[in-house]
């Protein structure tokens, strides 16, 4: 059985961990997931180590990823499992994958377009197409959202309040 | 190994004591959207704090055993030591006392109305924007990793700052006065952050540490242009208040740590 464990089985199965904060994005649709190592012991027992590196110094997702990720592994058969945190490089949206990008806006949220080192010039923010109707004629309501991760904005065609997924 | 110990925990108390000052305004904002824009800073500057007293307590408890016993004037980090536990990153800032705390005084000074704390955030943040850039340098590889992923949380800090000092200046008599009034009081603590302590000091000359009074020009080049642009006038005063770095701090300090520490003091080792 436990021969049976790969690498790819394990990126299989990380695809079912999604962010608490926003369900409808997988661990590796963040692009948080840096590595995964599999070690057999002569017993037979393998023990993960998985390589994550967290979004923002402070988000309190970080976690709880940690924690659905040992429990995903934990019940296929993983004896072990170790989470490491990388800080360097330092994580950006633009490792989002496009996939994920779409499930975003799917979901109602405005996904991150521009590229994290194009930085904005003070007074200036971000136009994001409302992930509702498509219009470009949106406004920021606020640069700091109900997570660190996201900005509000309004959009001015179809009225609804959005959030944006910032870029970092 | 000391000096290495005591630097990054200069750089974890700056974080912590402005992040816990800035988290006291939650659900004080003056608007929902600055409440969340002030908790959402705060947060990254506790999470900063959280990586560096990580490798604080790493470092700490490299030191060998008897001389670990005598690094710290705090009864209840040092009965934990002496048990022969190894530190953990919560024991370094809720069991160290007020006379063991390395941060600047800049970082303790009260909120006061939100023209106060926005000019004790704007020279913080334009101070460790210009630090982290050097920082993400340095020899240490956990420092350099810890800047470099801070350095773009700060960059959006100071980003807020300072468009706040301009909207505050620029803005009305009343704001205008008010953010004068803030910069004017607040200033005599933002020269001690280019005040190399020992632990700077020795820490610049392994390849660690940054060399904190050389940012003073660049600083003080970024803070003319916000004021200019503000219609703000720097200070006249040029003598500066000191002592944080030597862990000698304004009364202030202790009735935060009374209040950040209150839980692990009256329930060791409590978890939620």
């Amino acid at each position: 059985m436990s021969n049976a464990i790969t690498t790819e089985k394990v990126y299989d199965w990380l695809q079912g961990v999604t962010d608490p904060e926003v369900p409808v994005l997988t661990v590796l649709d963040m692009g948080i997931i840096r590595d995964v190592q599999l070690d057999t012991d002569e017993k037979g027992s393998v023990t993960a180590t998985v390589v994550i590196t967290p979004t923002y110094s402070g988000c309190p997702a970080m976690d709880v990823i940690g924690m659905n990720i040992r429990m995903a592994l934990l019940s296929r058969g993983i004896t072990k499992v170790n989470i490491e945190q990388q800080l360097s490089p330092a994580w950006t949206t633009d490792w989002m994958s496009e996939e994920g990008k779409q499930k975003l806006k799917e979901y109602g949220i405005a996904p991150p377009e521009r590229k994290s080192d194009d930085a904005l010039d003070m007074f200036e923010d971000d136009s994001v197409a409302c992930p509702r109707c498509g219009s470009e004629d949106t406004e920021l309501v606020s640069r700091f959202g109900p997570t660190a991760c996201k900005s509000l904005y309004r959009c001015l065609s179809c009225k609804e309040p959005f959030e944006h997924f910032k870029c970092h | 190994m000391l000096d290495h110990l005591f630097y990054t925990l200069q750089l974890a108390d700056n974080a912590l004591i402005l992040g816990h000052r800035l988290g006291e305004w939650c659900g004080h904002g003056p608007v929902l959207e600055q409440d969340i824009a002030l908790t959402n800073i705060s947060l990254d500057h506790i999470g900063q704090a959280r990586s560096l007293y990580q490798h604080a307590a790493h470092l700490t408890n490299e030191i060998p055993q008897e001389q670990r016993a005598k690094i710290f004037q705090s009864v209840t980090l040092n009965n934990k030591i002496n048990s022969g536990e190894l530190l953990q990153e919560d024991d370094l800032p809720y069991l160290r006392d007020a006379w063991d705390f390395r941060n600047a005084l800049l970082t303790e000074q009260p909120n006061g109305d939100w023209a106060y704390t926005v000019a004790r955030s704007f020279f913080y943040d334009v101070f460790y924007f210009l630090y982290y850039t050097k920082l993400k340098d340095s020899k240490d590889a956990q420092l350099a990793a810890i800047a470099e992923k801070s350095l773009k949380e700060v960059a959006y800090h100071q980003r807020w700052s300072s468009e706040w000092m301009i909207r505050l200046g620029d803005g009305t008599e009343e704001s205008k006065t008010r953010i004068q009034n803030a910069v004017n009081d607040y200033w005599q603590y933002s020269g001690e952050l280019f005040v190399m302590s020992d632990a700077e000091n020795a820490m610049l000359k392994k390849g660690i540490g940054v060399d904190a009074a050389a940012l003073k020009p660049e600083w003080d080049a970024k803070v003319e242009a916000i004021f200019k642009e503000a219609t703000l006038s720097i200070p006249e005063e040029k003598w500066m208040q000191k002592g944080g770095k030597q862990c000698r701090h304004s009364e202030h300090l202790g009735f935060i740590l009374a209040e950040l520490q209150y839980m692990q003091r009256a329930y060791p080792g409590m978890e939620w």
